[in-house]
């Protein structure tokens, strides 16, 4: 197991004051925030942040934490001494509001986990004394563009936590084999109904949110429902007009380039997005792209239509 | 092995969701949700609590303000402001590489 150095992750002292780590984790917070930031490593950014100051918050658990000794380096191999929180009291104050399921071996080999921890989050909205209808969960997954047009089968493997009868905590993975309903769009979510947790008593079982985030593909740009390609033609092909071969999730079409075209003209095959009772667009965008002068012929090309056209690109620079 | 397929609903701008689906996905008490229609931040048809129908996108607006609020402490108004202006960056963002890619 590494040693953590919850200093160094939220950028304070040794000898910060509790307010400074308030101050600094805030912000930090707001920055990684998985919801707000852009950052690709939010998430693993903003656990890390948590679980950091769920220790340096607690002036208990911080004492205990300082007293490993300031010799340890982040990342370098650490054994929790048998002895080392002898004569440190806990109290349960901990993971308020943090979900303490997520935080690292590092963090539960010092301080355990409150049993009451990992569901606490989800606690707060129970209405126990009417029903017990067990939890509903949340899993992000990814699919391809493709999916969304034809719709598909797809396997998915989930882990959850969970807290053993002995108080342990495991990962619990299941294989779900899901319907993607044609026409989903990025950020949606497909409900399954009962795949939450069991419910207590007579309670039924909490759903499943499954939250669609497509995989970048390599040359369609989703935004919505509209589909964005960037097509490359060559400058005859855009200046002399042409039909050309493009493809489109559906399959390839013959997309008519009018003579004259600029490159990033743009053109609108209606309803050639993602498929719903309004289907979005695809846009195609042009890309004039020039042959390499990379041979004796090429280059004598391009010499001649130096010489024979009367072509002035900065005319209107005045220059 | 064989696992059984399962189909769910898709959450989409015409599927409908009460109140007691909406407060259950968010971990939260019908009354926090009813604030978040009071603050202007979710638009469910419908005249009563009761009868109110949530699209799936409220959802998604939803989760994200029980996570401001639960992780940076931010309070409904500021909650609202945020998501307002995150719709807007996101509009920017896709403006501005759709403008990069045709320049």
């Amino acid at each position: 197991m590494e040693f953590k150095d919850y200093y160094e992750i939220i950028g304070v002292k040794r000898d910060a004051a509790q307010n400074d780590i308030k101050r600094a984790y805030r912000k930090l917070a707001r920055k990684y925030h998985p919801d707000v930031s852009k950052e690709s490593n939010a998430e693993e950014k903003f656990k890390e942040l948590g679980e950091a100051y769920e220790v340096l918050k607690d002036p208990e658990k911080r004492v205990a934490y300082d007293q490993l000794g300031a010799d340890y380096k982040a990342g370098q191999n650490f054994n929790p001494p048998p002895d080392w929180n002898t004569g440190f009291e806990f109290n349960g104050g901990g993971y308020t509001e943090t979900n303490a399921a997520a935080f690292s071996d590092f963090f539960e080999s010092l301080f355990g986990h409150d049993n009451k921890g990992a569901g606490s989050r989800q606690s707060h909205g129970r209405e126990p004394q009417y029903h017990a209808p067990g939890e509903d969960h949340h899993a992000k997954i990814l699919i391809e563009l493709d999916d969304a047009f034809n719709g598909a089968t797809r396997t998915i493997t989930l882990q959850a936590p969970e807290i053993n009868a002995q108080g342990h905590m495991l990962t619990r993975k299941r294989t779900l084999n899901v319907n993607i309903p044609k026409g989903v769009k990025q950020g949606q979510f497909i409900r399954l109904a009962g795949q939450g947790s069991p419910g207590s008593g007579k309670g039924k079982s909490g759903n499943l949110y499954l939250e669609i985030n497509f995989k970048p593909h390599s040359f369609y740009h989703v935004e919505g429902k509209d589909i964005y390609l960037d097509l490359p033609v060559a400058p005859w092909e855009a200046a002399l007009g042409t039909t050309v071969k493009t493809p489109t999730p559906e399959g390839t079409v013959d997309l008519k380039i009018p003579a004259g075209s600029t490159s990033g003209r743009k053109m609108r095959l209606k309803g050639r997005g993602i498929p719903a009772k309004v289907p979005g667009d695809l846009y195609v965008v042009l890309q004039l792209v020039l042959p390499p002068a990379d041979t004796l012929q090429a280059e004598e090309f391009y010499r001649k239509m130096e010489q024979e056209l009367a072509f002035k690109p900065r005319a209107g620079l005045g220059v | 092995m064989k696992i059984e397929l399962l189909s769910g609903l898709l959450l989409d701008d015409e599927c409908t969701l009460t109140l007691g689906e909406i407060s259950r996905a968010c971990s939260a008490h019908a009354e926090w949700v009813i604030e978040l229609v009071d603050e202007g931040i979710l638009e469910p048809g419908g005249h009563e609590p009761a009868q109110w129908q949530f699209s799936g996108p409220c959802l998604n607006r939803a989760r994200v303000v029980r996570h401001l609020q639960q992780d940076l402490g931010i309070n409904l108004t500021g909650a609202a402001l945020v998501l307002d202006l995150m719709e807007e960056i996101k509009d920017m963002r896709a403006r501005l590489r759709r403008l990069e890619r045709e320049n």
